[in-house]
């Protein structure tokens, strides 16, 4: 068989602007109306998604109002709660700029568990190799480990996406799996503390390289490394050009060959950027909670990352709420459990009903009057035709 | 003859009888996605199938007593996964992959919320052939005792590569997935037919899980699915959408799957993780030695949006 349709190329008509009338000046009303739709339509989804939610949980004969009220106190309700799910913000920030930086070069790379977890054992190792230096100093190069760790994971998934047209869907995930076998292997043979013997860890970091918490609160300083980290990113799509030609190369590959730009370079950059950002969750995980590298960095973070970056619609400053959204619905996971007798896949079923209600809001994009005005303007022509009068 | 005797012997034998074991339901995956990418979709939600079609058959057989049964809740279970997949990527602006992960997360957040009471107690299992009853090397008789299931799957692979090419249904199927526009022209509606792929799809992922849960490793855990929903994905571009490929595909991935223990069972412990990350690195070694960048793959359906 030869190339079959491989250069089916359509041209959706959703994309070509409607231009009527006379060119009109944005109003006020008209710059709210075109932003709105980004934030009402993900709002209306998360709705949908939790009454939907609220009916499964009927269904199975519990009170859906007794459950949200558990889970606003399990994760909102308190000054307490409110800190438990800053702190599983922190990894989840990191965790879906690793899926949300390669979503601008059309990439969907799902994979990120793997390179939390290899950054978790690099840093690990790292610090224990280092130990007896400043404490400043064996941070920093736990941090850097992490960093690269992950960088390299995921910088290998883009490379083999660009260089190779291995899918980068397939491929990430199947990394994440070598990740973990690899660090299981580590952390029971070559890394092994032959003093764990239930739980094999590594070595545990001395105490003055552990990471500590925000003064005033009970989250370590993750949270603020994933914000910073967010805010970096959107700078990094919004305001230089290396996030101008990621968008253009995400629109279409070849247009941007043809425009020049550097594809390869770019594609392994930001996924090597974004496999780094996870790396560093990783390290975080290992110095501010765990103390050691060991079989609970595969914690899922890497997969509800997916959905927050989803639900933020990839933009990295959406992920800091969805983030602390999401962190408290797996924090109340347990009260829920507790209260309520459900299971405690309760969490993960919304989870997955959201996601997938998100995915199908996607359809509505376009299609709602009140978010394009250049539609009002042909309303308003139809309504007075004597505004039509001269350019027939 | 002495059990030791045969020695390392043993580690080939062991490979084949696990590699009967483990590729069923990666033969059983990668043919209902096969017949699903033909149409010109991709399902990734496959992996939460198979763990829902696990819990439901295990469960099934543990309420009424028939693993059969069970076999059949898992084929209608995944039947219903696939179905919303197929109906919810019509909608313009819904992305395949994205949904097949969604479906992913939820497929198994719903099996592990409603298998929690099913991890303790025991189910019937699927039967079993002997045809190894002509040796008396134990192991010889382990390897060949094989599950009816894989025997339908064989046949099912040989069904499929004959339908394909053969019957009027495998033509509209390779119609709708190499051109959407050819295949309006011919009065076929896409979407109805993808709905219908992608739900048979599903159908054949139940069975799949339901073999997990009800012969090997034969019993219902959270962990019971190591991503063979998605190798089998991956499996089914390597066998290039041909389903005699996907069954020997499977046998290879099978083998893999099974070094690490067949290595354990003659007292190899060493790297025994490494080993068991085998299918993986294969998978991805084979992903990447088939893949090109200056062609598209050879017998690839044009709709599919994996490939491009």
């Amino acid at each position: 068989m030869s190339e079959t349709g491989a250069m089916a190329d359509t041209v959706s008509s959703a994309s070509v602007p409607v231009m009527l009338g006379a060119k009109s000046y944005p109003t006020a009303l008209e710059w709210i109306a075109r932003r709105a739709e980004a934030l009402v339509i993900p709002l209306a989804a998360l709705i949908v998604g939790m009454a939907l939610f609220s009916l499964f949980i009927a269904l199975v004969g519990k009170s859906p109002a007794q459950l949200y009220e558990t889970m606003w106190r399990g994760g909102f309700g308190s000054w307490f709660s409110v800190q438990n799910s800053l702190s599983r913000a922190a990894p989840l920030l990191l965790a879906a700029l690793c899926v949300a930086l390669p979503a601008r070069l059309g990439l969907v790379v799902i994979g990120g568990e793997g390179a939390i977890v290899l950054g978790g054992v690099a840093a690990a190792a790292m610090g224990v190799a280092a130990s007896g230096a400043p404490a400043f100093f064996v941070i920093l190069v736990m941090g850097v480990a992490g960093l690269a760790a992950g960088g390299i994971w995921i910088g290998a998934v883009g490379a083999l996406r660009h260089y190779r047209a291995v899918n980068e869907t397939i491929s990430s995930l199947l990394m994440a799996y070598i990740a973990i076998a690899l660090m299981n292997h580590l952390v029971e043979g070559p890394l092994r503390d032959p003093a764990s013997l239930n739980k094999p860890s590594t070595e545990p970091l001395a105490e003055a390289y552990r990471i500590g918490n925000i003064p005033g609160m009970d989250v370590h300083w993750g949270l603020v490394v994933g914000i910073i980290a967010c805010i970096l990113s959107w700078l990094l799509i919004e305001k230089t050009r290396w996030g101008f030609a990621a968008r253009i190369a995400g629109g279409n590959v070849r247009a941007a060959q043809v425009q020049g730009l550097a594809v390869g370079p770019l594609i392994v950059g930001f996924t090597a950027l974004a496999g780094g950002f996870a790396g560093l969750a990783g390290m975080l995980e290992v110095a501010a909670v765990q103390g050691s590298a060991n079989a609970s960095l595969a914690a899922g973070y890497g997969y509800t990352g997916i959905l927050v970056a989803f639900l933020a619609r990839h933009n990295p400053l959406a992920i800091i709420p969805v983030a602390f959204l999401l962190g408290g619905m797996d924090a109340s996971g347990g009260l829920i459990q507790r209260r309520m007798d459900l299971p405690d896949a309760t969490v993960l079923v919304l989870q997955g009903m959201l996601f997938v209600v998100i995915l199908f809001s996607e359809t509505f994009y376009g299609r709602f009057k009140a978010f394009n005005p250049d539609l009002w303007q042909r309303g308003d022509l139809l309504k007075r035709p004597d505004l039509l009068k001269g350019t027939a | 003859m002495d059990a030791t005797e045969i020695g390392l012997w043993g580690v080939p034998l062991a490979m084949l009888g696990g590699a009967i074991r483990v590729s069923t339901p990666f033969i059983f995956v990668s043919l209902g996605e096969a017949i699903t990418e033909r149409s010109g979709r991709i399902n990734l939600g496959l992996e939460g199938t198979l763990v829902f079609g696990a819990m439901t058959a295990y469960a099934v057989a543990v309420i009424t007593g028939s693993p059969w049964l069970g076999l059949l809740a898992a084929a209608a279970a995944g039947l219903c996964f696939g179905l919303f997949h197929g109906w919810i990527c019509r909608f313009r602006g819904v992305n395949d992959i994205a949904i097949g992960i969604a479906l992913m997360l939820f497929g198994s957040g719903l099996a592990f919320f409603f298998g929690k009471p099913f991890i303790q107690p025991p189910a019937p299992d699927l039967p079993a052939i002997p045809f190894g009853g002509w040796s008396d090397v134990p192991q010889v008789q382990a390897a060949l005792n094989i599950n009816v299931l894989f025997l339908i799957g064989a046949a099912l692979a040989v069904f499929l590569w004959w339908a394909f090419r053969n019957t009027r249904a495998g033509l509209i199927l390779r119609v709708v997935g190499d051109s959407s526009d050819a295949a309006r022209a011919m009065g076929l509606n896409p979407n109805t037919v993808r709905l219908i792929a992608t739900g048979i799809g599903g159908a054949l992922a139940g069975i799949g899980g339901a073999y997990l849960s009800l012969y090997y490793p034969g019993s219902w855990t959270e962990g019971i699915s190591s991503g063979q929903g998605l190798m089998a994905v991956a499996l089914v571009i390597f066998a290039r959408w041909n389903p005699l490929g996907c069954f020997a595909a499977a046998l290879l991935f099978g083998g893999a799957g099974a070094l690490g223990p067949a290595l354990q069972s003659v007292g190899v412990t060493q790297g025994y993780y490494l080993f068991y990350a085998a299918p993986y690195i294969l998978t991805l070694v084979i992903m990447i030695a088939t893949s090109s960048p200056s062609r598209s793959l050879a017998g690839a359906p044009g709709e599919l949006s994996i490939t491009k």
